[in-house]
């Protein structure tokens, strides 16, 4: 009796969890037809992926999907680029500066992101920079940057000392020592930011709906909510298409990480 | 993470740290890359944000600023429609905070027992959080949606959720509980882990019920972790934009007009951007008042 009531709730957890994505799946696979029917229904009757396909041809929505892609790419290459000598030396050399990076993580947090975004706006368009690409990829790099920070510090941690020491007793360089000894060891944790970045930036709706007000530059996110307007339902099954499309990055992403999430990682970032 | 701490504490005194990471001017050169951007970039706008509150600048782009000391603060405690936002802000942060962690506690108490499909519910746990807050906003218009939408379906009503004026709130807060749980659970099902085994067994010598040990043995030691997440999860869900955004754009008539999109209406429909930064800052001391006077009760009990 007790255990049936564990399942019944772990059941209404596993709908109420479950059922938008159903849904939208659902709404993906439909006929345009039958998005029309009075009686919407779970499961398609005549299941289709010319949905998948419409969306592969909507213009809008590949263009907006190559250009997430540049800026994702380049924010994540950019940031890590700039987070990884920092880092390095923010876990080599604990001190003050160590304790007000972190702080900064933490800081940056309880800020609503619009006290930023009007002052960023402002820069942007001195620079020339709004309605650009560039000006995005600038915003987004800035905006990942202290959580970027925070992971390679991490993992720069976690490569014992004791390695690098004993290279440079058998004589390498500072430079050699990095190159062959603490560069493979930290491999993992930088394509892990990498990942982190790119996800970031590729979900990134706000700075985008700010800096990019022309829609010959906007961003999936943006040509997304764009995408449906007021008209009818006939354009829904596209919608739902491109939104899955649009999620897997960060499913895959999710999928490679979430061991780590549902054990220690979380435990200790929240202890610590 | 205070595991690496103590290790690095343990670490015997003395110990020369070794050749290249001693010269201080190679730090700064190191450090400079990352500080540069982050300070002109992201301190930089912060201040300049918290300073342009006390002006009355434009969006135009030839409008001269001035300082006008707390004008803006004035017209702001003068704003019904700042009130009226700020407190569908304060009814969403509370609720989804409080729902969240409610939902959030229960999965994790059941992901922590021996269940059959625990390993389904565990990735599905996970899956709100993989998604972008866009598509998430989308997929529940597909599920509100008066015509198309599954709910409607469902329940044989015809209803049209997102634009209701008593209904659109409590909607949208149901999306908020669906995209913040998995964090929640995680971050609680880890403390769960952390319980010792022997409080347990200890209690349960003793004859404790199940309802008894969870309120003697598991609450109090998951407080800390309580506390961390439902502070967190507070401020983000008072600075939610995204979402609410994609949902309803505030509607309607502004009842799901949280505190942020009044702001980036405020600032990039109106043009007002001093006003729509001093809304910003009125908020974060909302926050940080709010967040203070909890973890102070929290540390005073805790005591």
């Amino acid at each position: 009796m007790r255990t049936g009531l564990k399942y019944l709730a772990l059941a209404g957890y596993v709908v109420f969890l479950a059922f938008p994505l159903v849904w939208l799946l659902s709404t993906a696979l439909k006929t345009p037809r039958e998005m029309a029917a009075l009686h919407p229904a779970l499961i398609p009757r005549h299941p289709t992926l010319a949905n998948f396909a419409d969306a592969f041809t909507e213009q809008d929505l590949v263009g907006g999907g190559l250009r997430s892609l540049v800026v994702a790419v380049a924010a994540a290459v950019v940031t890590v680029a700039l987070a990884l000598p920092a880092a390095y030396a923010l876990a080599r050399r604990p001190g003050v500066l160590n304790r007000v990076a972190i702080g900064w993580v933490l800081v940056s947090q309880v800020f609503p992101v619009i006290l930023v975004v009007i002052p960023l706006f402002m820069v942007l368009r001195r620079l020339e920079l709004v309605n650009t690409l560039a000006g995005l990829t600038l915003v987004h790099v800035t905006f990942v940057m202290p959580f970027a920070l925070w992971m390679l510090r991490g993992y720069v941690r976690a490569v014992p000392r004791e390695v690098e020491e004993a290279a440079a007793v058998d004589g390498a360089g500072r430079l050699r020592s990095l190159a062959s000894v603490v560069a493979p060891l930290l491999a993992p944790g930088v394509v892990a930011t990498l990942l982190f970045s790119f996800i970031s930036s590729w979900n990134e709706f706000l700075f985008a709906l700010v800096v990019l007000k022309d829609p010959e530059v906007a961003t999936l996110p943006l040509t997304l909510v764009r995408f449906t307007g007021p008209e009818g339902v006939a354009r829904l099954g596209p919608l739902a298409a491109a939104s899955l499309l649009a999620t897997v990055p960060s499913l895959l992403f999710f999928a490679v990480i979430q061991r780590r999430l549902r054990s220690g990682l979380m435990a200790g970032a929240v202890k610590g | 993470m205070s595991a690496t701490r103590s290790l690095a504490a343990a670490r015997p005194a003395g110990r020369r740290p070794s050749r290249g990471f001693s010269g201080g001017g190679g730090t700064l050169a190191l450090l400079l890359p990352a500080l540069v951007p982050v300070l002109v970039l992201s301190v930089g706008p912060l201040v300049y944000g918290i300073l342009l509150a006390f002006t009355d600048a434009r969006s135009g782009r030839n409008s001269v600023t001035s300082f006008t000391g707390l004008a803006n603060v004035a017209d702001l405690l003068g704003d019904s429609d700042f009130w009226g936002s700020f407190r569908v802000g304060l009814v969403w942060g509370v609720s989804v905070t409080v729902l969240q962690f409610l939902a959030s506690l229960g999965l994790a108490l059941l992901l922590d027992q021996n269940l059959r499909f625990r390993g389904l519910a565990r990735v599905l746990a996970l899956v709100p959080w993989a998604m972008p807050p866009v598509v998430t906003g989308l997929m529940w218009r597909l599920v509100y949606h008066p015509d198309a939408g599954l709910l409607n379906a469902l329940l044989g009503t015809d209803v049209d959720w997102l634009n209701d004026f008593s209904l659109a709130l409590p909607a949208v807060i149901v999306v908020g509980v669906w995209t913040g749980m998995p964090q929640t659970t995680v971050v609680l099902l880890a403390g769960l882990q952390g319980v010792p085994k022997e409080l347990h067994e200890a209690v349960s010598v003793d004859g404790a019920g199940t309802w008894r040990r969870f309120w003697n043995v598991t609450l109090p030691q998951l407080r800390p972790v309580i506390v961390a997440i439902t502070s967190l999860d507070f401020v983000w869900n008072i600075n939610q934009f995204s979402l609410v955004y994609v949902l309803t754009q505030g509607g309607p008539g502004g009842r799901t007009r949280l505190p942020m999109l009044f702001a980036y209406e405020e600032a990039f429909r109106y043009g007002f951007f001093g006003y729509a930064a001093t809304l910003g800052v009125a908020v974060t001391l909302v926050v940080l008042a709010v967040l203070g006077l909890y973890l102070w009760r929290q540390a005073r009990e805790a005591a």
